[in-house]
């Protein structure tokens, strides 16, 4: 146990250096500028994404590009999440930002605002090449601004399933069928919580649903906590609970304006999650926000289970040297499952030199000839139907079963998640305030953050 | 005759008397390019960010001129106040244990081993980078599978939440940073003790004075110019935490760990709020200069006791 706990922290902590190391390099990159792009073409373009996962795919769709387009050359660069907004606004106030670039759909609208993006209104509908009903339904709308211009074209979707260690869930004699309708409610829990409960250990073996459990000294945890809890997103932590008690997070979407956090729905899930913590069978806040992330924490076995999204399927899958299984979101007092979905998108910055060829290069990553490349890398579902249904299939040929996210789309239950202008003042208060919930503030905290929150928009 | 004289070793004219005997064109030269790098990257951005400190401005258009409401807005945030106090506590704790640690270290560099190489690992730590002793630091304390609580566990103690411990968080991090800074702070101190002349302990051994009484009455007496350049120094450094918070808790739980210059670069570069964020930022300067300046005052960092 130790010998493994210590190999998975070695790896860990490599894989923060290698991509530290994979930043200095981009930043090297960056300053070289077009000077390391190889080819002598008259228009080059630079395009940007995060997830050092998916440029293998990428890479070779904008070869499929430039082959198809032999006046434009494309580099692709890759910028670390942590850095990659703060050096996207440095890169447009000095007018050297990428032509093209990966977008989220909460930080897309104060670029917008601000005239720091194209319209690319041109690229759909009858005229344009992309016909907006081959997507996923929602992941378009997502991209529309306050202005009713569209700012990126869908690149891809997520959900959030239930990660489980089947090694434990064997162990606990539970089985894996039986997680396909697993139900919840704000008031016992329903099956979800009976299960998590049998799953956990405490250090003398006993389970969490039989007597004499110890939990004040728990040795695997039901359900695991990460201790970025998404502040009012919620994202992969509590949000498709709230969500199948009915909730919503704002009164619209795209560009609500009233939020919800005071709401009776919204406090019962997340004073019924936060029981879990007093119950022992999910850690503390002090203890998840204490290091490692809860997908390292489930790598090492100290979780039977963990809420995750479906961009770190493969990731978790093979984390730990053990089978891991990935079940559907548990069934609400709505009657059905619920999982926010977010389509990260295309953008094309406003002070491109060559905005024709940059919004050429964005209509063809909207291509299935595009996407079904991206899907055969099995790491993100492609907005477009077609390739995401590829993806499903890549995915299963690497042992990854991904139904429990699909099932999200054909059920109709993934909800697109909140776009909203300002995200990042909003996510300043909510935040420390579900910091200071989980860590036992009182559930009135979220009346005062939520009057807070809505000043933003007024 | 006149060349004699200025060879002459050990005579120091001013600056105004070089200019007026016609090397002003010399002087100047070499004063170019500190110049240029002290014009280009201090004092315009200084001047700027004052500037800016009194108009809202979000960097992409241009900025409009609001008076002194940043400051108003600055007397009554919760979080502004908030990060003052974690700041504060922070460098509490990170120099006075850094400040001993590092005489301490010097003393026993100075008086237990003249090898080289022994004083140059005291110096190793500094030479990692910051980002990487925060990470190392946050993998080895990790409350699960971090080598210290293993360790912990092993001696019958319950594993300790460095991090996520909010009354723990901020001393955690000062910590590390004196594990990273105590050997080159001990440096510059260790250089203050050599400087001392070993005459004045033969005279103190003569008198019969034990070694507490040495360290008290002439150790730190005679070092006390050398320590209040080094408090300079290092509080303000201190002041200025930013990438040991950013790389570990990025200012949770809660804002336990919520540094000023965490908070003026979520809200410069997350908010793109950088009227507010430069106000912050000038009120920062003020306090660090008056720090500065109290220091030197109260330390009497221009006199030494020997005259």
């Amino acid at each position: 146990m130790t010998q493994m706990s210590r190999s998975i922290r070695m790896t860990r902590a490599g894989r923060r250096i290698g991509l530290a190391a994979v930043v200095v390099t981009a930043a090297t990159l960056a300053l070289s500028g077009c000077a390391s792009a190889a080819s002598d073409r008259p228009v080059e373009l630079t395009y940007w994404m995060w997830d050092a996962n998916q440029m293998d795919g990428y890479q070779q769709c904008l070869d499929a590009f430039e082959d198809a387009n032999p006046t434009v050359g494309v580099h692709l660069e890759q910028v670390g999440w942590n850095d990659y907004w703060t050096k996207l606004t440095t890169g447009l106030v000095a007018e050297t930002a990428p032509d093209v670039f990966v977008n989220h759909p909460q930080q897309f609208g104060t670029y917008a605002d601000l005239d720091q993006l194209l319209p690319l209104d041109d690229l759909v509908g009858p005229a344009g090449p992309v016909d907006l009903a081959d997507y996923q339904p929602g992941l378009a709308d997502m991209w529309v601004g306050q202005d009713g211009h569209r700012y990126g074209l869908p690149k891809d979707w997520s959900a959030i399933g239930l990660f489980y260690n089947a090694d434990q869930l064997a162990d606990a004699g539970v089985d894996p069928a039986t997680l396909e309708d697993l139900d919840w409610n704000p008031r016992d829990g329903g099956s979800y919580e009976r299960l998590i409960a049998h799953l956990t250990v405490d250090d003398n073996g006993v389970r969490g649903d039989e007597a004499g459990f110890d939990r004040a000294h728990v040795k695997v945890y039901g359900l695991g906590l990460n201790r970025n809890n998404n502040g009012g997103f919620g994202e992969t932590q509590w949000s498709f609970l709230a969500l199948a008690d009915g909730w919503s997070y704002a009164d619209r979407n795209p560009w609500g304006t009233r939020f919800s956090y005071d709401d009776e729905r919204f406090l019962e899930t997340v004073t019924w999650w936060r029981g879990l913590i007093d119950k022992g069978y999910m850690p503390t806040f002090t203890v998840a926000s204490s290091g490692m992330n809860d997908t390292d924490a489930f790598a090492a076995g100290r979780y039977a289970m963990i809420t995750q999204g479906s961009w770190n399927a493969r990731a978790i899958a093979s984390a730990g040297g053990f089978p891991v299984g990935i079940a559907p979101t548990p069934i609400g007092p709505t009657g059905s499952r619920a999982t926010v979905t977010t389509a990260l998108g295309d953008s094309v910055w406003a002070g491109t030199k060559h905005p024709e060829e940059a919004k050429r290069l964005v209509a063809f990553l909207a291509t299935p000839e595009c996407q079904d490349l991206v899907a055969k890398q099995a790491r993100v579902f492609p907005a477009l139907r077609g390739s995401s249904e590829l993806a499903a299939a890549a995915f299963a040929d690497q042992g990854v079963d991904v139904s429990a996210f699909t099932v999200q789309q054909q059920e109709g239950t993934a909800v697109p998640s909140p776009v909203v202008l300002g995200w990042t003042r909003l996510q300043e208060i909510m935040g420390p305030t579900m910091d200071a919930f989980l860590a036992g503030a009182d559930p009135d905290t979220f009346e005062k953050a939520n009057r807070q929150v809505d000043a933003i928009f007024r | 005759m006149t060349t004699l004289a200025n060879a002459r070793p050990g005579q120091r004219r001013s600056l105004w008397s070089r200019i007026r005997s016609g090397e002003a064109h010399l002087v100047l030269f070499f004063l170019l390019p500190a110049s240029i790098g002290l014009v280009a990257f201090y004092l315009w951005p200084a001047i700027r960010g004052a500037y800016l400190s009194f108009t809202d401005y979000n960097v992409l258009s241009d900025p409009t001129p609001v008076g002194l409401a940043n400051y108003q807005r600055l007397l009554g945030d919760d979080l502004f106040w908030n990060s003052l106090g974690v700041t504060a506590v922070y460098v509490v704790i990170n120099i006075g244990v850094q400040t001993i640690v590092a005489v301490l270290l010097a003393l026993l560099l100075h008086r237990a081993t003249s090898s080289t190489l022994v004083r140059g690992i005291a110096l190793m730590p500094y030479f990692v980078a910051n980002v990487v002793v925060a990470l190392v630091w946050y993998f080895m304390l990790d409350y699960q599978v971090g080598i210290v609580n293993q360790m912990l566990t092993w001696l019958g103690i319950d594993p300790v939440a460095f991090f996520g411990d909010p009354e723990l968080a901020v001393p955690t991090i000062a910590m590390i940073n004196v594990w990273r800074h105590a050997g080159y702070t001990a440096l510059l101190v260790f250089a203050g003790l050599q400087a001392i002349n070993p005459s004045v302990y033969e005279a103190a051994d003569l008198d019969g004075a034990g070694e507490r009484a040495k360290f008290f009455r002439i150790t730190l007496p005679l070092l006390r110019p050398i320590l209040a350049m080094v408090l300079v120094i290092t509080v303000t450094g201190s002041f200025q935490v930013f990438d040991t918070v950013s790389v570990t808790t990025n200012g949770g739980p809660v804002n336990a760990t919520r540094v000023i210059y965490l908070y003026i670069y979520n809200l410069a570069f997350g908010q793109l709020d950088f009227g507010y964020a430069s106000a912050i930022s000038v009120v920062l300067f003020l306090l660090l200069a008056g720090v500065a300046f109290l220091q030197i005052k109260l330390l009497r960092s221009n006199q030494t006791d020997l005259d």
